[in-house]
């Protein structure tokens, strides 16, 4: 299997299968998705995009009769095959959604949430990690003085920003982007594609997106997926320049999907 | 390359999870709890009250003597009670709930009947039962009688029948009103030949459900006087009588042992009558299911 | 403005042809749309005047209770004996017998039911979800009297057999019962309100690596905590309500006491006691019904309101 970049691969799926019932949502996949960079999921809505994804956390657990076969492995271990219970792989492995969804809580306790979660009591070392997080997802400045008010007070953008910042807060190596701009206005999606950009540098980034000009801004790697098959997997600029399918090139230049 | 999983507190995570197990085997338990009971309660009764279940039930008058007793003045007034109850607080909830959802403005009073309703439906019944025995049996001097029970009865229902009349009108889709209105309808023959055909089955899924709630209640009626002790056939509604929850109440209270078993026997055909009110309704609701 | 002024013409003509149309109208489908109006409307005010018939008939009975029996002594006595002289007329043991069954009711009902709300909505699969909410259903509609002879006849000879002194007639056996018989009410409220709690919620808390007993107990339950105030608020007004199982079960002796084994008397049993008696209209006897019935109302009215206040005041914006 190519290595696209000289990052090494955190992330290794092999000859994957996905059937939900009886339906065949991922078939045969195989990927390697280097560490600190952004790889991006692109293809049509049903394509599996969102369902590979939701494998890498094991959100796809809850949907009953979902059924796996093949395996994952993050840094070597098999995440399926229970070396690895789920609370610690979602520790490490964080998500945001598409729709903003900060509990109904102040500011300050939907960030410590995780942390609490994971035993961390101490109010100083709280007080620490809610500011880093709110630095890193960029939004410290704009909520200091407001840890205190309801997270629904915050803007639809800020909102995401802060499920961001919850994200971080439990100090994840991966975090998981599924459609995470999909509900924003146009500013605050480029804030969280700039937001993504600089956290690149320090987490490991796989992004769905429905939206083909943002996987060419954002990411460095991008997978096409068509029907649950992986279809092209290469750099974001050769695969937007210079496809080798010809159904990657009629869904980049928009012919269908 | 580094395990990323090494540095998580496998340790701490490992005790959460114990927590989580222990707690979904506790929420287990808790569940059963109710279904046990429900088992426990059936077992009991069936078990003090088969050997009571004879023709004697049916066919004889309360009597001093258990071995003689039998309920069918009883089940005989129960059923004269919702002959006259089911019609009635069927035309009238069902006035009520079609108000409520077609004709009704989003005004305060409106507001006010909807939570008055809601209200009523929280009142204990045995307050209903201190209403009957002022306005039916002693201001409208209809005295101990069958209409004074079933007019108790029936105001007890109302709210429920009401909220779910309300419910089955709220579910037939607005286009089927607009389809009557096209074709030259007016607000009358929209509600009668177009709505209600469309949700008759729910309401009367919601009237059996409350004809069976009825049937069971005790209270109200030993408050308005029902009899505990009739040896007689109610000939009209103006007659006085008993009905089966009652003729329990009255064999339940008597100490020796046969009284205890008879009660038990009496409370196997009143459960089976619910049983039979319950069934119908969910072949009713499943009908309703399938053509919604 | 010409725009206006087109469409007030083009209101008129269509004024104008509804007019014309009326007179093809059927006359009989005409008066229909002119009675059933009000017809419906008395249907739905017959809700209004059941309220005002149980207020009016309470306060009237009570107003003439009370020409004979000084209200203080009413409000702030601590005997109860209005059948036997002396006669005194204290509501403090009838509330201390309601209360007792019903803390036992809520004790009973509350934990399990909520419990088994979270185990519904929370962890169980759709299978055992199917089973159980039906048999729960039945359990609600179960008779109280059938409820008062399982009581009397299976609850008290285990309480007796595990506590020694407890009396055949005792309010722990009745309070364990109705509190039985709340449980569905206080599980399904529960759980239409943590099911309404969306499920991006938890779903935020899973990707954190929430456990499933985290999910619903820092997430679900904060979130629906309104509802599941509201469901136990009604709960308590239900086992207050409750009239059959205490009086089969729990006796008839009123007494401020807070040992659950002794023989109590709860408000509802003490008007049916009176009732089956053949006590003369008009007599003091005859107005503890209403006095008493008042009370019961009062409080239960109360605690509807409340509830519906909680459910409302406190409803989460998710």
């Amino acid at each position: 299997m190519q290595t696209l970049t000289k990052n090494q691969t955190l992330i290794e799926i092999n000859q994957l299968n996905l059937f939900y019932g009886a339906f065949h949502a991922l078939k045969n996949v195989s990927l390697r998705i280097p560490e600190k960079a952004i790889t991006a999921f692109i293809g049509p809505s049903g394509c599996g995009k969102s369902t590979l994804l939701r494998t890498l956390n094991r959100m796809n657990d809850m949907i009953p009769g979902t059924r796996i076969e093949g395996g994952i492995a993050i840094s070597g271990t098999d995440i399926y095959s229970g070396d690895v219970d789920v609370e610690t792989l979602r520790k490490k492995v964080g998500m945001v959604f598409q729709q903003p969804n900060p509990f109904p809580k102040s500011i300050y306790d939907n960030i410590a949430y995780g942390p609490r979660l994971h035993g961390i009591h101490d109010r100083k070392k709280l007080d620490e990690i809610v500011e880093t997080s709110l630095r890193s997802a960029v939004l410290w400045e704009e909520v200091k003085d407001y840890l205190k008010r309801s997270a629904f007070s915050l803007s639809g953008g800020q909102q995401q920003r802060l499920c961001i910042a919850r994200a971080l807060a439990v100090n994840p190596d991966i975090l998981l982007m599924d459609e995470a701009t999909s509900a924003l206005d146009p500013i605050s999606t480029l804030k969280i594609e700039e937001l993504a950009q600089e956290l690149k540098d320090r987490y490991t980034i796989v992004m769905v997106t429905h939206n083909m000009h943002q996987a060419a801004r954002v990411s460095n790697q991008t997978v096409f997926f068509l029907n649950g098959e992986v279809v092209e997997y290469d750099e974001t600029e050769k695969l937007f320049s210079n496809p080798t399918d010809q159904r990657t090139e009629d869904y980049i230049s928009g012919r269908f999907g | 390359m580094n395990n990323i999983f090494v540095d998580a507190n496998r340790k701490q995570i490992a005790g959460r999870r114990r927590i989580d197990f222990t707690l979904r085997l506790l929420f287990l338990i808790a569940t059963s709890i109710g279904v046990i009971a429900l088992m426990a309660l059936l077992i009991d009764i069936i078990s003090d009250g088969i050997s009571m279940l004879r023709p004697e039930l049916f066919n004889n008058f309360p009597s001093r003597r258990a071995s003689e007793a039998g309920m069918k003045s009883a089940i005989v007034g129960s059923l004269y009670m919702l002959l006259i109850m089911a019609p009635l607080s069927f035309l009238l909830g069902v006035g009520a709930a079609i108000y409520l959802e077609e004709y009704a403005k989003k005004n305060r009073i409106t507001r006010m009947i909807q939570l008055n309703i809601s209200t009523l439906a929280g009142v204990p019944s045995i307050v209903y039962g201190i209403l009957g025995l002022t306005l039916f049996v002693r201001e409208l001097h209809l005295g101990r009688s069958l209409l004074a029970g079933a007019f108790t009865m029936t105001l007890l229902v109302l709210p429920i029948i009401i909220v779910s009349a309300q419910e089955a009108i709220r579910a037939v889709p607005k286009s089927r009103r607009d389809a009557s209105y096209a074709l030259g309808a007016t607000k009358w023959q929209t509600v009668s030949r177009s709505v209600l055909p469309s949700s008759i089955s729910g309401i009367l899924t919601g009237v059996i459900l409350a004809m069976s709630r009825a049937i069971g209640e005790t209270a109200p009626l030993v408050m308005i006087g029902a009899l505990t002790f009739v040896a007689f056939l109610p000939t009209g509604p103006m007659d006085s009588f008993t009905v089966m929850p009652i003729q329990i109440y009255n064999w339940v209270s008597r100490p020796q042992a046969s009284f205890q078993a008879l009660a038990a026997s009496g409370i196997i055909v009143l459960l089976v009558m619910l049983l039979l009110m319950n069934l119908s309704a969910i072949l009713l609701r499943n009908k309703y299911n399938k053509h919604m | 403005m010409p725009n206006e002024a087109l469409s007030t013409n083009s209101s008129k003509q269509l004024v104008d042809a509804a007019k014309r149309n009326h007179a093809f109208r059927n006359e009989k489908s005409h008066l229909m749309d002119k009675i059933m109006p009000v017809a419906l409307f008395l249907c739905a005010a017959l809700s209004i005047a059941t309220t005002i018939g149980i207020v009016a008939t309470l306060i009237g009975e009570t107003y003439h209770f009370f020409e004979q029996v000084p209200f203080v002594d009413f409000i702030t006595g601590t005997k109860w004996s209005p059948l036997i002289e002396p006669k005194s007329f204290g509501i403090w043991p009838l509330i201390c017998g309601t209360l007792l069954i019903t803390v036992i009711a809520c004790l009973v009902a509350v934990p399990l039911g909520l419990a088994s709300a979270i185990y519904l909505s929370e962890y169980a699969p759709k299978k055992v979800r199917n089973i159980v909410k039906p048999i729960l259903e039945i359990l609600a509609g179960v008779p109280t009297i059938v409820y008062g002879y399982f009581a009397l006849s299976f609850i008290t000879p285990m309480v007796r057999g595990i506590f020694a002194d407890a009396g055949v007639f005792n309010a722990l056996s009745a309070g364990i019962v109705v509190g039985i018989m709340i449980i569905p009410m206080v599980c399904s409220l529960s759980e239409d309100a943590m099911t309404a709690v969306p499920r991006s919620l938890r779903d935020g808390a899973y990707a954190l690596g929430a456990t499933r007993f985290e999910v619903a107990l820092k997430i679900v339950v904060p979130a629906a905590f309104s509802g599941i105030v509201a469901s136990a608020v009604l709960a308590f007004s239900r086992a207050i309500g409750e009239t059959m199982i205490v009086t089969v079960a729990a006796g008839s002796t009123p007494k401020l006491t807070a040992n659950p084994l002794e023989s109590i008397q709860t408000m509802t049993a003490y008007i049916v006691q009176v009732s089956l008696g053949d006590t003369p209209h008009g007599s003091v006897e005859y107005g503890t019904i209403f006095a008493v019935g008042m009370t019961l109302f009062v409080i239960t009215f109360l605690l509807n309101i409340l509830a519906q206040y909680v459910a409302r005041r406190f409803r989460e914006e998710y």
